[in-house]
């Protein structure tokens, strides 16, 4: 394995090892605040470093400054989405 | 792709479907729909099929996803969320029969299907006519346009029966709840910070899509998103469904695809494209389907009217 | 190596098969509508993996289905609104509130 290979391989497992945090947060907090605390970090980092490694995987900048940007643009749909589900989360439940 | 990977991603699918189908939770049906949604727009991508993958991923997970969270928070609200109890033992076991027999009788018509070229090559061939670059944009806009032009008709006609289902003392108002955000908060400011790029990738879609993956449904679905994100955020308020603008968008798109068919008529053939005029018929048809469906697709999850300011 | 891809599409159009199956065992064995609606989805994108795969080659994705089957994802959503409206307003039953209702007020 060259040490590109090994850096990407790294890179990738940094990813899945927070988006695997994301979701034992997903699954073990207590309520939908801290729930999405857990999703919009660690998986946003995850999704980060995944870019990171497929850029450097495909080796061309082109393709690297275009995930780049579909990262920024999950980023901000996350965030968008996150508040949306904090702010139903924040209405008092109609009935259960 | 790998065949060990294709194996893993139907397994997955056919997971997901199985959770959304029969789990326990209703609203945990719901999320697996949306992840099978998504699973299913990967095993387009996996074969190759970059234009169906969008829009199983916008249209199939994404709309409809949406429009399901919709139901589910309407029923909830109105209070008559079913429970998720088991139905009783004979009706699950018949239920069963069928479902082994209708499976078992689909896998049979596939293992008899006798081997066919199909019309890869055909389209290939006839594709220079229409001087398109995406073959399944020739199929949707050229070889099978009346395909297409039925389906958008049936999508306005949905519309047009979601309004219908208005209460009365709302009728023509104003679809889906009313939305406040602070004018400093986040919803605020990134709901003025992504219709920009949306409308970008919107355009981009349509664009491309004469020649490569994308086209007017994908395109248009881009576009309702970044009009229910506008709603959302407090920045504008719906339409009153009764609006005369709002219904001539609506119909713009049928209309010139209809007007389109026409001309081929006076040209001399119904519903056909005048020689040498294909391609700027069939983007001026694109460009207006857009618009229209993006209407369409973003009303219809806003539902009959709700209220009348 | 064609051999291969064929059965390539082979597998999903498999997965089609059984994902039609499992939907119309929800279909007809669930009682809460959003999950009808779902299992008749599930139907539906388990016919177009199926037109999908078979119409599989070393070219890829025959573009005949695939445009056809583009078309039913959006005829599919259609009808899905439709039903979604239909059931939240069945749902909330009549105008209770305006005297042109039929005399019939939800429950």
């Amino acid at each position: 394995m060259s040490p590109g290979e090994l850096l990407i391989t790294a890179l990738l497992a940094l990813g899945v090892f927070f988006y695997a945090a994301g979701t034992v947060g997903l699954i073990r907090f207590p309520d939908t605040h801290s729930r999405l605390h857990a999703l919009t970090k660690a998986d946003n980092l995850g999704l980060g470093f995944i870019v990171l490694a497929a850029g450097l995987h495909w080796g061309d900048a082109w393709i690297a400054g275009k995930l780049a940007l579909i990262w920024l643009l999950a980023l901000f749909a996350a965030g968008m989405a996150a508040q949306l589900v904090a702010r139903a989360a924040l209405k008092p439940e109609p009935r259960e | 792709m790998s065949l060990a990977f294709d194996l893993a991603l139907c397994a997955f699918i056919l997971g997901a479907a199985a959770l959304a189908v029969a789990g326990r939770n209703l609203f945990g049906s719901v999320v697996f729909y949306i992840v099978y949604g998504v699973l299913i727009a990967l095993a387009w991508l996996s074969l190759g099929a970059v234009d169906v993958a969008l829009a199983e991923a916008a249209i199939g997970a994404g709309v409809t996803g949406v429009l399901l969270i919709g139901a589910w928070q309407g029923m909830k609200e109105a209070g008559a969320l079913e429970d998720s109890q088991a139905p009783p033992w004979p009706v699950r076991l018949w239920a069963a029969l069928g479902a082994a027999l209708t499976g078992g009788l689909v896998i049979t018509a596939i293992i008899a299907l006798p081997g066919q070229d199909g019309l890869t090559r055909t389209v290939a061939d006839e594709q220079g006519a229409l001087a398109l670059g995406n073959p399944v944009t020739a199929v949707l806009l050229g070889f099978r346009a009346y395909d297409t032009l039925l389906e958008t008709l049936v999508l306005s006609a949905a519309l047009a029966a979601v309004w219908s289902l208005s209460p009365e003392r709302v009728w023509g108002g104003i679809p889906g709840p009313k939305h406040v955000s602070r004018p400093d908060g986040v919803m605020a400011s990134f709901g003025r910070l992504l219709p920009p790029l949306g409308l970008l990738v919107g355009v981009y879609l349509v664009w491309a899509g004469a020649d490569q993956p994308g086209g007017a449904f994908q395109a248009g679905t881009v576009l309702a998103a970044v009009w229910i994100l506008i709603v959302l955020s407090g920045l504008r308020d719906e339409p009153r469904v009764s609006s005369l603008p709002l219904r001539a968008v609506i119909i713009a798109g049928p209309a010139v695809f209809l007007g389109a068919g026409l001309a081929g008529a006076l040209a001399g053939q119904a519903l056909g494209y005048p020689p040498g005029y294909a391609r700027t018929a069939i983007l001026i048809i694109e460009y207006a389907l857009t618009v229209s469906i993006a209407a369409t697709l973003a009303l219809l999850i806003a539902g009959p009217a709700r209220r009348l300011s | 190596m064609t051999e291969l891809l064929a059965e390539r599409g082979h597998v999903f159009a498999l997965t089609g098969a059984a994902l039609i199956a499992l939907g119309f065992y929800g279909f007809m064995a669930q009682r809460a509508v959003i999950r009808r609606l779902i299992s008749f989805n599930v139907i539906g994108s388990g016919v177009f993996l199926l037109f999908g795969g078979t119409g599989y080659s070393a070219a890829g994705v025959d573009p005949v289905p695939q445009a056809l089957i583009i078309t039913g994802i959006v005829v599919a959503l259609a009808l899905t609104a439709f039903a979604a409206a239909l059931a939240v307003r069945l749902a909330q039953g009549g105008d209770r509130d305006d005297g042109t209702d039929d005399g019939e007020a939800g429950p």
